[in-house]
């Protein structure tokens, strides 16, 4: 049985008069473990697609299914704890709480999911230690070159333990050697047995992928 | 993590954070001196009134005490007529006159009130003793100090002077016997105290008095002893103190509705500082906010960090503007307390825990419902779009 189930996944974005169709009609399935690169050129409903397999986005028409349950009808309360339980972000600008170091933006998520303070705090040492940043836990992001913050950012989206990684662009505002650490490191968490879903114009994240899907003008051409 | 946030965004910007407290503070300081002026000279002066124990005074038809320089006659059969009453347990007449005292080269011109020192209620005695007989007399110390003279001392008293012939009517010696303080003295007023029948007598007004204070037992109606002392004698007003501040509270209406006013003024002024505080704060962070969200980050709990951060300054500000209100309204006090004509004893800003624990409150509950609506509204931005606009940006 899949992990992520595509359905019909369509999405319109209303811009002044004119609608925009960002997915026209998408399926496809993702098994546990899988890692999936979704490529295509700028516009072509990547980015659209990966919102909405994290529940942040809701489609026009058709459904997506994550272990079973349907983020897209989701209301905003249990969509917010699906996300907390489920999906694992990391963004293309890291996106880490700049006033909190980096072991406390890995405890965020399971403050919010309710671990207690010395249990979340193992396992954000836990997995700076997996990310290679074990040194690193009490510095600020600021304080972190881009190809750290964004292992923190990784580390953060693991943190607990979700059922897809989601990442967009991962790579994007990185030079290629610290890019080619983060698409190493994601190798590595795959081998591990994390799914993992990515968006990515990079070809050599493509590339480390085990699948891609083509995607243009908001339609899989190709995969 | 929701507490540790907000401190760590209010820390984030220390210097805003304490302007942002001083702001505060300054508009919690208003509130609070206005609150305390508004209700402060009532209260002082019902205290004042009350302070000796007597509940009613005696004036002139249609006056207040010491209103004018109208006086009461007959005051042997009035004080008569009062002892039918069985709930009057003291009558204190007193009149008021002025005296001249030639003290080497310059001449003193004094207030004196004419008591009857076994129940009198004007002067709390500091040193010596009353000044029973009718050569004696009794002191304030801004008396002592403009003369330089000291209990035991022996002065000439005059009274009556014409300013046309340069003579006094009146002019004897009499022992200083005590120094007291007066408790509706004015500030730096020379005032004396003499015994009633020598102030009558100085004075020229046999058997006069400027007012009556009285004291009716504690288990008696006033009002009903005070309905009954304008029916028994006809020419004179009683006045309660529950009259007497209704009295005053018509004078200071005009006063308190503009420590109203201002108090509202600064209510709002230190909502709108928190609320535009918030509100920026919160526009620089819906980029941080929006992935809170993503990341599972309940609206509720961002809400809440955003109000603890609101909540932090105007706690900080409200108990730094209750140190500072207090030290302006004493200083303001010390500037006040020569207002003209008024006791010195009266307080124009009296601290009440009540009015004022109700109106610092009111600000912090304002200052945190401030962070409420920006917060909900940074937390309930669609988040793919918002993102996507951060990236933009």
């Amino acid at each position: 049985m899949s992990l992520v189930e595509v359905r019909d996944l369509a999405r319109d974005y209303r811009f002044g008069a004119d609608d925009v169709h960002a997915l026209r009609g998408v399926t496809f399935d993702i098994a546990e473990g899988d890692y999936v690169a979704i490529v295509g050129p700028s516009g072509c409903g990547k980015s659209t697609l990966l919102n909405l397999l994290g529940a942040i986005d809701k489609p026009t028409r058709g459904t997506v299914r994550i272990r079973n349950e349907s983020p897209g009808s989701m209301r905003d309360r249990e969509a917010t704890l699906f996300r907390l339980r489920n999906i694992g972000f990391v963004f293309q600008r890291f996106y880490l709480m700049p006033t909190l170091s980096a072991r406390e933006n890995v405890e965020l998520p399971m403050a919010e999911a309710g671990l207690k303070s010395a249990e979340r705090s193992a396992r954000a040492r836990e997995l700076l230690s997996y990310v290679g940043l074990a040194q690193r836990e009490r510095h600020r992001p600021s304080e972190l070159s881009g190809g750290e913050q964004q292992r923190v950012a990784i580390a953060r989206a693991l943190a607990n333990k979700p059922a897809i990684l989601l990442a967009d662009e991962p790579t994007g505002e990185l030079d290629a050697k610290t890019g080619a650490e983060i698409i190493a490191l994601f190798g590595q968490l795959n081998a591990d047995r994390t799914t993992i879903i990515v968006v990515t114009h990079d070809d050599e994240l493509a590339r480390a992928a085990r699948r891609r899907i083509h995607m243009r003008d908001g339609v899989i051409v190709n995969e | 993590m929701v507490l540790h946030l907000a401190w760590a965004s209010l820390r984030r910007h220390t210097s805003r954070t304490l302007l942002a407290i001083l702001g505060v503070a300054v508009a919690a300081a208003m509130l609070l001196d206005m609150v305390m002026m508004s209700t402060g000279l009532r209260e002082s002066f019902r205290e004042l009134l009350m302070s000796r124990g007597f509940q009613l005074r005696i004036a002139p038809k249609g006056t207040l005490p010491f209103d004018t320089d109208a006086t009461i006659a007959d005051v042997g059969r009035i004080v008569a007529t009062l002892r039918l009453n069985d709930d009057i347990i003291a009558i204190s007449p007193v009149l008021g006159s002025t005296i001249h005292v030639p003290i080497g080269p310059r001449t003193f011109t004094s207030a004196t009130l004419g008591v009857n020192p076994a129940v009198q209620g004007d002067y709390d005695l500091v040193s010596g003793r009353d000044p029973a007989a009718v050569n004696e007399i009794a002191v304030n110390d801004d008396f002592v100090s403009a003369t330089g003279v000291k209990v035991g001392d022996t002065i000439q008293v005059s009274t009556g002077y014409d300013p046309q012939l340069r003579t006094y009517s009146d002019s004897r010696a009499m022992v200083i016997t005590g120094r007291v303080r007066f408790l509706y003295g004015a500030a730096n007023q020379l005032a004396t105290a003499m015994n009633l029948s020598t102030v009558q007598e100085m004075a020229r007004r046999s058997d006069k008095a400027s007012l009556f204070m009285i004291k009716v037992r504690d288990d008696a109606d006033v009002e009903e002893a005070r309905a009954w002392i304008e029916r028994a004698v006809p020419q004179v007003s009683a006045l309660s103190i529950a009259t007497a501040l209704e009295q005053v509270d018509q004078r200071l209406s005009y006063f308190r509705q503009l420590a109203f006013i201002l108090g509202t003024v600064s209510l709002f002024v230190g909502f709108l500082l928190v609320t535009t505080l918030i509100t920026v704060s919160v526009n620089e962070r819906v980029g941080e906010i929006t992935v809170m969200r993503a990341l599972g980050v309940s609206k509720g709990h961002i809400v809440q960090q955003i109000v603890v951060e609101g909540m932090v300054i105007t706690l900080s500000g409200a108990a730094a503007g209750l140190a500072l209100g207090l030290v302006t309204a004493r200083y303001l006090n010390g500037i006040l307390a020569s207002f003209p004509g008024l006791p010195v004893a009266i307080d124009f800003f009296l601290f009440q825990p009540k009015a004022a624990w109700m109106s610092l409150g009111l600000l912090s509950l304002s200052g945190i419902a401030a962070g409420v609506y920006p917060s909900w509204r940074a937390a309930s931005l669609p988040i793919a779009t918002t993102l996507r606009e951060e990236a933009i940006a």
